[in-house]
């Protein structure tokens, strides 16, 4: 274990470690960190201007350019594990975008040890879905536009993460939402995938608003909102701003990462292609909260009200995703609750504050692996299933379609925290640290994520059983099939799909392991995010075992219920509970009863008023100015006589005004 | 000064010849008169790029400038001279003029349909589509003026004179009820301009009183005027003041328009030609604007600071208004006119913070606001000349029959919600930068016109171009390549000042410094700057250049 600093507060403690980022000018081999953005960008562009002309190849390229962001990005790695201390940390200047005095808007990129794991994650995983793609979207006709979306997904999310101040942060922010928007709306023919993908939109921009309230707070208060300098000054601000600041971030994060309140584009995101939920979900877009919130880890280190808040948005939706995984029997909404659920974790983590950020990167990594594979394993069940997604229309597909089972087997082994597997060692530290943030709420967050562990391995082992196992459901044509309905010959898939599955589970199984061998993980870490090993109440032991019991426990009632008994094959009458989960806990309804209908009131009202009170109040008065009796709709003649007459008015007015200023 | 060249009238004048050379085509060669006018509008392109070159961000104020007697018995001369302001609002005008005409190719080729909605009612005048092409020249002439008169009485005659040609273009082509929209947009503005020239003669007055002008005449020489009143040699009574910036700014918030006066601009670009409207909005109306900026905050500088905190508040009503009654609207084109009072307001907002980001996020916002409305609204309407509706339930699935088509509506679309990377989205955050600043809940009101802004521009894009192909769209074509020779330079521009505006900044910076030095006003210093927070924790933190 790392040696802490004696130091108590988190504050001090994240100084010690990073102290704000004190960086070199790129030089060598990090000059050419511009190209881990600019390769994808350019597949994008070429791609979307070149048309129909690069139909042909257009798949191939953006999926080489993806690679070689990702070979760009291994090379930066490389050097940075040559160098040491401060030369890990580089920027590289671009060029000046918008300087307005004080105002000084560069674009700019940094790379240190944090964004560092986020290009290996983006790129790694990013291409292994390019490739996946190829296979899944092979009959697909708008296949080169897809490619297009996803280079320009992943190289809006590497800005994101490699931006060296928030502006341009920001930047790479919406671009994540524009990219998300196409790809969820990707089959636009179809009314919920354009709804959907609007919904996405439309809801992280009530995110993006507190992100550009919180640059404007950085701008007003140190002139400037350059990562460099906002965190370096953070410690020496006031508490009130810091927190300000940091209450923005979050509703910032809330919004991409679909944490509450603002969670509900989530489910309805999986309109889009599978691909695209695997990297919606693993290696793009919903991390991207726990980014924002570990990178401004000083602002939230001088505010323990804002770690407060991250910390219960956290808890809540940890449980809010669980809870309705639990439910769902659409395939990939089951998936998309998971995510809800374990990005929870990850902001819970992060809100602990040193206790927590490196932990919170660490299961985001693992997360990317295993839910990765878990959407790729579930694009992989459909695309032999006839694109069906109600998992009560699946069931023993492990016979004709092993190594799907196997990866996505491998991938439900961690997520649920099976010992040794890599969601297991992430997950468990999360656990700790819960606890180990001390006083009551350290107790309360910690039952919180035990109770979601014990939750997920409920939802994944559910998942699990009605999927590869159990009857086989889809053979019966389900009730009201229309007189075409035909069995599904499930079948694997081809290996394009299946190797980057494999490869995914490769990481499901062995990176957890990895990193927490010799915590190489929080020591690689550390300099940029600080660490605290906090006051755990009980031995790490103990802690360990709850969890592994709280797994245990949600596996075997999840047995009892879906392997023990058959699973029917329409969705059951259920209790309330299990039918308010089923329609994600009213999400929809409570918005559109807040916000959406009283909205739409509110602009029918206002285009009412437009044309009779605004138009007709001053129509009248320019009527009764103007000196014309008739009212102003009904003029429809006449009007060249006003002008003459306004006129000649007029240039009485001045003659006369201009004597009397020579007599004056 | 005097240049050796008057290139500003010459600039001026190209447009205003070319009209008349349209005028003089014969009655039978339509295409001849096209060609003409788009060939007029490139050499007006072509001067103004010259122009541009001679300009000297370092320079002088005004630069380039000429000064002719003209009506020697009140002291108007003939006055010509650009700052950044002017010159970068200037381009705009050139480089839209050459897409504008191209963009209205037909749009004046059949008789315009009849009040009760008859198409084409009657055989086309005879002159109508060399009538529609020299006024759309002339009022780019007028528009000229506006942005580079440095004599105020000039100044307001061309503001007002503009509203001759723009009155039939509006009335003479166009929707069925363009002929009540025209006599709408005149009122208004006539309105505007008459209590306009009683301020114009009040500021005559004042001036001769207190002795600026010669032999005790006034003068409306803007730069002596502006001087006298930085130097409190022209020191107008405070009610006087008041009430002559009451009598400017209401003009222009007629013409920009700032809410509660903007209904007239629903009306006519709704029923105006699609190349008309843009007209309206992106260079007439930004005269608005720009005298705003320029002559009530310059010549009234204590009324501007006392009236700011009203006009900021109406800005920001404005904003949200615009918005909400654009996601309400049916109709494709009144839509689009709402995102403008919207925008309109930001501009406004913009520049009475008088902030240094405020300001040149304003002057920027009029550029960007000028080639996302021109993408928006010439694109919607190739869309509506096609389909023969611009009612947007009509439309449906565009994307699936029209591909290019939608994808370049979407692009303009994005650049309309200020999408980063796409012009609108600088100059938007530098404006709402520069407002916070100041005036925080104003800011944080505004800033809610983003989330606004995406749900008009999406449900727009939504309803008009996804989901199953509507009955009726089967057919329509996807852009040709007239209209891509449109499109293309639009978009071109929207993403080349979107990662790179500081060109365009450069330029306007220094003119935004000086009308802040003349106000008074310097940005407020951060309450924690960095170098102070750094000088404890020695030379750690370097500054974020």
């Amino acid at each position: 274990m790392i040696e802490t600093s004696s130091l108590a507060s988190g504050a001090l403690l994240a100084n010690e470690g990073g102290g704000g980022l004190h960086s070199t000018a790129a030089s060598g081999a990090f000059s050419a960190l511009w190209l881990v953005v600019g390769l994808p960008l350019l597949g994008a562009v070429l791609l979307l201007v070149g048309g129909k002309r690069t139909n042909p190849f257009g798949h191939i390229l953006a999926t080489a350019l993806a690679l070689g962001s990702f070979v760009v990005g291994v090379l930066m790695f490389v050097t940075m594990l040559d160098k040491s201390g401060p030369g890990r940390s580089v920027d590289q200047h671009l060029w000046t975008w918008a300087p307005v005095n004080e105002f000084q808007a560069d674009i700019g990129l940094h790379l240190d040890q944090l964004s560092m794991v986020f290009v290996l994650l983006i790129t790694g995983v990013g291409s292994l879905i390019h490739i996946y793609s190829i296979g899944y979207m092979a009959h697909d006709e708008n296949r080169r536009r897809f490619f297009a979306y996803l280079n320009l997904f992943v190289a809006a999310m590497l800005l994101l993460v490699l931006a060296n101040n928030y502006l341009l942060l920001y930047v790479g922010w919406e671009g994540v939402g524009l990219a998300s928007y196409l790809l969820i709306g990707f089959w636009q023919h179809k009314p919920s995938a354009a709804t959907a993908a609007k919904k996405a939109f439309i809801m992280n921009r009530v995110g993006d608003f507190g992100l550009a309230v919180a640059i404007f707070l950085m701008f007003t208060t140190f002139g400037t909102f350059s990562f460099e300098d906002v965190l370096g000054g953070s410690a020496t601000a006031s508490d009130g701003t810091m927190t300000a600041i940091g209450l923005m971030l979050l509703l910032a994060a809330c919004g991409k990462s679909a944490q509450f309140p603002l969670q509900a584009w989530l489910g309805d995101a999986m309109e889009g292609p599978t691909p695209v939920s695997a990297l919606i979900h693993a290696a793009t877009m919903v991390t991207a909260g726990v980014y924002l919130i570990t990178r401004s880890a000083e602002i939230f280190d001088a505010s323990p009200d804002a770690q407060l808040a991250v910390t219960i948005v956290g808890a809540i939706t940890v449980l809010f995703g669980a809870i309705v995984g639990c439910a769902k029997d659409d395939i990939k909404k089951a998936l998309a609750a998971s995510t809800m659920s374990q990005i929870g974790y990850m902001i819970l983590a992060a809100g602990l504050g040193p206790i927590g950020y490196a932990f919170a990167i660490m299961h985001l990594v693992t997360h990317g692996f295993f839910k990765a594979g878990l959407f790729l394993g579930a694009g992989s069940v459909m695309h032999g299933m006839n694109d069906e997604v109600d998992m009560r229309r699946y069931g023993g597909l492990r016979k004709y379609m092993p190594i799907t089972f196997v990866t996505f087997g491998l991938g439900y082994l961690a997520i649920i925290g099976f010992p040794l597997l890599s969601g297991f060692f992430s997950k468990d530290k999360i656990i700790e640290a819960a606890f180990a943030k001390g006083g009551t709420s350290g107790w309360i967050l910690g039952a919180v994520t035990l109770l979601a562990a014990g939750l997920t391995a409920y939802y994944m082992t559910r998942v699990m059983l009605m999927t590869f196992f159990g009857k086989e459901r889809w053979k019966e044509a389900p009730a009201g099939a229309p007189a075409d309905w035909h069995e599904p010959h499930p079948h694997e898939s081809p290996v394009s799909m299946t190797g980057p599955m494999i490869l995914l589970a490769f990481g499901s199984v062995f990176a957890g392991g990895l990193f927490a061998l010799n915590d190489s993980f929080v020591k690689w870490l550390t300099p940029v995010t600080g660490f605290s090993h906090g006051d755990l109440p009980m031995s790490e032991w103990a802690v360990t075992g709850m969890a592994i019991a709280m797994v245990a426990l949600g596996t075997a009632v999840a047995y009892l219920q879906y392997a023990r008994r058959e699973v029917p094959s329409v969705a059951p009458a259920a209790s309330p509970v299990t039918v308010a989960a089923r329609r994600d806990l009213y999400q929809d309804a409570i918005n559109e009863g807040l916000v959406m209908r009283p909205g739409q009131y509110l602009t029918r009202l206002l285009v009412w008023f437009d044309n009779k009170g605004v138009d007709g109040f001053v129509g009248g008065l320019a009527a009764f100015v103007g000196g014309t009796s008739a009212r102003v709709r009904r003029v429809q003649t006449g009007f060249v006589r006003t002008y003459a007459l306004s006129m000649f008015g007029g240039t009485l007015l001045v003659v006369a005004c201009t004597l009397m200023a020579r007599m004056a | 000064m005097n240049g050796h060249f008057p290139w500003l009238t010459t600039l001026a004048a190209l447009p205003f010849v070319g009209g008349l050379c349209v005028a003089a085509v014969p009655a039978g060669k339509r295409r001849l008169a096209k060609n003409v006018a788009l060939l007029f509008s490139l050499l007006t392109l072509a001067v103004a790029v010259v122009v541009a070159t001679k300009f000297d961000n370092d320079g002088g104020r005004f630069q380039i400038t000429e000064s002719y007697s003209w009506i020697s018995s009140f002291g108007v001369r003939w006055s010509l001279g650009v700052d950044g302001i002017g010159l970068v609002l200037i381009l705009l005008t050139a480089v839209l003029m050459p897409l504008l005409i191209l963009a209205s190719w037909h749009d004046a080729d059949e008789a315009p349909v009849g009040a009760d909605g008859s198409a084409g009612a009657g055989r086309p005048a005879p002159r109508g589509t060399h009538a529609f092409f020299a006024l759309m020249l002339l009022v780019e002439a007028m528009v000229v003026v506006s942005f580079a008169a440095t004599d105020v009485f000039m100044f307001y005659v061309f503001f007002e004179a503009m509203l001759i040609p723009m009155y039939f273009l509006i009335g003479g082509f166009g929707g069925a009820q363009r002929s009540y929209a025209a006599v709408k947009f005149l009122l208004y503005n006539l309105l505007g301009g008459l209590v306009m020239l009683a301020a114009v003669v009040g500021l005559y007055v004042a001036t001769a009183n207190q002795g600026i002008g010669v032999d005790g005449h006034g003068t409306f020489d803007f730069v002596k005027i502006s001087q006298a009143v930085a130097t409190g040699q022209l020191d107008i009574d405070p009610t006087a003041e008041k009430a002559l910036f009451l009598g400017f700014m209401f003009a222009f918030a007629i013409k920009a328009p700032l809410w509660p006066f903007h209904t007239w601009l629903p009306d006519t670009m709704t029923e105006a030609t699609p190349g008309v409207a843009v007209l309206v909005t992106a260079m007439v109306d930004k005269v608005g604007t720009f005298a705003m900026l320029r002559f009530c905050l310059e010549i009234f500088p204590d009324a501007s600071k006392y009236f700011a905190p009203v006009v900021i508040t109406l800005a920001v009503i404005g904003i949200i208004y615009g918005a909400l009654l654009a996601v309400g609207q049916t109709d494709i084109k009144r839509l689009i006119a709402y995102t403008s009072i919207s925008h309109f307001g930001f501009i406004i907002l913009g520049i009475f913070v008088m902030t240094s980001q405020g300001q040149s996020g304003a002057t920027l916002y009029m550029v960007n606001h000028g080639f996302s409305t021109a993408a928006l609204l010439l694109i919607a309407g190739f869309l509506i000349s096609r389909r023969g509706s611009k009612t947007i339930a009509d439309f449906g699935g565009v994307q699936k029959v029209a591909p290019v088509l939608a994808g370049t509506f979407l692009v303009a679309g994005l650049a309309t919600l200020s999408m980063p990377g796409l012009a609108p989205f600088v100059s938007e955050f530098l404006v709402l930068v520069g407002a916070f600043t100041k005036y925080k809940v104003a800011a944080i009101f505004a800033t809610t016109g983003i989330v606004l802004a995406a749900l008009y521009v999406l449900v727009l894009y939504q309803r008009t171009m996804t989901g199953p192909v509507r009955p009726g769209n089967e057919k329509l074509r996807d852009l040709v390549p007239r209209e891509l020779a449109v499109v293309v330079p639009l978009i071109a521009f929207l993403l080349v000042l979107g990662v790179y505006p500081k060109p365009v900044l450069d330029a306007v910076n220094p003119a935004v410094d000086h009308t802040l030095s003349r106000v008074e006003q310097k940005d407020p210093a951060p309450t924690k700057p960095i170098e102070q927070a750094a000088g404890t924790e020695a030379h750690t933190t370097g500054g974020s250049k």
